[in-house]
């Protein structure tokens, strides 16, 4: 009896399947070498750059994951497989260490946040005028319960005294990437970012906000558990401390960690 | 400590923006139904089609074009403009849109099957004790295809309640406003708050449960399936 197209078919799937799985096994144990890195959304750009330029210093690859801080805490305390943690605080790598996910004595501080008051319309943000007068219907801060720099926009605001004048206009980010996103899209005429993602921009308007008006953003980095054992997730750590990491870092505005 | 208040806001918002939405696409899904149902136009199943595409995007294709479109410098934003506003995006009526075309494919499809079970004869025996067109769509069309209508109603409300993606992207998580039931889950676990997650999260499964049992069982009895 003839085969049916249907069971040759199920037949050379069976066969290739696990030559395929096979394959997939083979790349993941050549991929030993790589890092997977939680980063706070705000430290996105100059991740990437410290990424490129610590595979092309020691040949491993670091592999980035984004969220807000409190967002990426919450899959760490699920085991997500990450093994190196840069918060944007440092409540959430401290209390990783405490609760035991992260290696004792690796955290410690690899920059220090500044937030800005930005406006993609060049004559738009006039200091704290800006927010006094309250004209514009939407301003854009990142969710300040899961992220830092969005509670640094909440106390900036409450130090002013126009945060309750200001409550019914603010639209929260999920992180402060997707804050900027809403700013840079115009549907929010301003709002609360990092400076590290508009310092490299010349557009806009901007008000770097005083730096007495909040508590600074200092931003601690952690080693977890998982990348105990990983020489590509120590080598990651020794390498933002580095001095070329530090370049990255100033490039951004960020001022320097401990 | 639970705050009751901020339990409950979420859940209203969430409420009205699903009987608001069911509303609107009875409203605009019955005819587009309809027309699916009985036009001879070739080009129908390109509109059936699109009708049926959200069920196949990513939330974040629609959700990318929603906060393009409803942005200022779209369509909504001179709609907004109109009302005072700059953009759509981060209000309520904007999830209402959002929602309308997200949950469109789970109302005009059962409607739409339901105007094509009860065939032509219905129609040809009215017409022929000379009823108009209308007449004959209101007293013989639609309570043939009230089953349709059940489900299409009962889906669209309960997508819209299940809706997560779409309203991430153009929310902005604004308490009372745009902050809906499974944005507030989605903070709630993302602030590590399990008590008031589990909350909310069980009663989604029991609001989910329910409403499937409902209309499993609605259908049954009225012996005509509506998918």
């Amino acid at each position: 009896m003839p085969q049916s197209p249907l069971r040759t078919r199920i037949w050379s799937a069976a066969t290739w399947f696990p030559a395929v799985l096979f394959a997939v096994m083979l790349s993941t144990v050549a991929k030993a070498a790589d890092v997977k890195v939680a980063v706070a959304a705000n430290f996105t750009e100059a991740a990437k750059e410290i990424g490129y330029l610590f595979e092309k210093e020691t040949g491993h690859k670091a592999v980035f994951s984004f969220g807000s801080t409190g967002q990426l805490y919450t899959q760490i305390t699920q085991q997500a497989p990450f093994e190196v943690f840069i918060a944007a605080d440092q409540a959430r790598p401290e209390k990783a260490v405490k609760e035991g996910f992260a290696v004792p004595d690796s955290r410690f501080t690899y920059a220090t946040g500044k937030i800005v008051l930005f406006s993609k319309n060049p004559d738009f943000v006039k200091g704290e005028a800006t927010l006094k007068d309250g004209k514009f219907n939407k301003i854009a801060i990142a969710n300040p319960k899961t992220a830092p720099y969005g509670a640094a926009a909440v106390e900036a605001m409450k130090a002013l005294g126009v945060y309750d004048d200001l409550s019914d206009k603010i639209v929260q980010g999920n992180n402060i990437a997707q804050t900027y996103q809403f700013v840079d899209s115009d549907n929010a005429e301003l709002g609360f970012v990092a400076l590290s993602q508009v310092a490299a921009k010349t557009e806009g308007s901007r008000w770097i906000v005083p730096e007495d008006l909040y508590a600074t953003i200092a931003q601690d980095a952690v080693l977890l558990r998982g990348g105990e054992k990983n020489e590509a997730a120590v080598a990651f750590v020794k390498f933002l401390k580095g001095p070329k990491a530090l370049e990255v870092k100033e490039k951004f505005g960020y001022g320097a960690g401990k | 400590m639970l705050d009751l208040g901020e339990l409950w806001s979420p859940i209203r918002l969430t409420l009205e923006l699903a009987a608001i939405t069911t509303v609107m696409l009875l409203i605009i899904g019955t005819p587009i139904a309809w027309w699916l149902a009985r036009s001879k136009a070739r080009w129908k199943e390109a509109v059936a089609t699109v009708v049926a595409m959200p069920l196949v995007l990513p939330p974040t294709v629609l959700g990318f074009y929603l906060l393009v479109t409803l942005g200022p410098n779209g369509p909504g934003g001179w709609l907004a403009g109109l009302a005072g506003g700059r953009s759509l995006a981060f209000t309520f009526e904007g999830l209402v849109i959002g929602s309308v075309i997200y949950s469109m494919p789970f109302v005009v499809q059962p409607i739409r099957n339901a105007f094509e079970a009860f065939g032509e004869r219905p129609l040809e025996v009215a017409a022929t004790l000379r009823a108009t067109p209308w007449d004959t769509f209101w007293s013989v069309a639609v309570p043939l295809a009230r089953p349709g209508f059940m489900t299409g109603a009962v889906l669209g409300f309960a997508h819209t309640v299940g809706e997560f993606g779409v309203i991430l992207m153009i929310g902005g998580n604004i308490p009372g406003e745009t902050k809906v039931l499974s944005v507030a889950i989605y903070d709630y676990v993302e602030t590590l708050q399990w008590t008031e997650a589990h909350i909310l999260a069980g009663g989604m499964l029991v609001f989910s449960f329910s409403v499937i049992l409902t209309m499993m069982v609605l259908e049954k009895r009225m012996g005509r399936p509506g998918l």
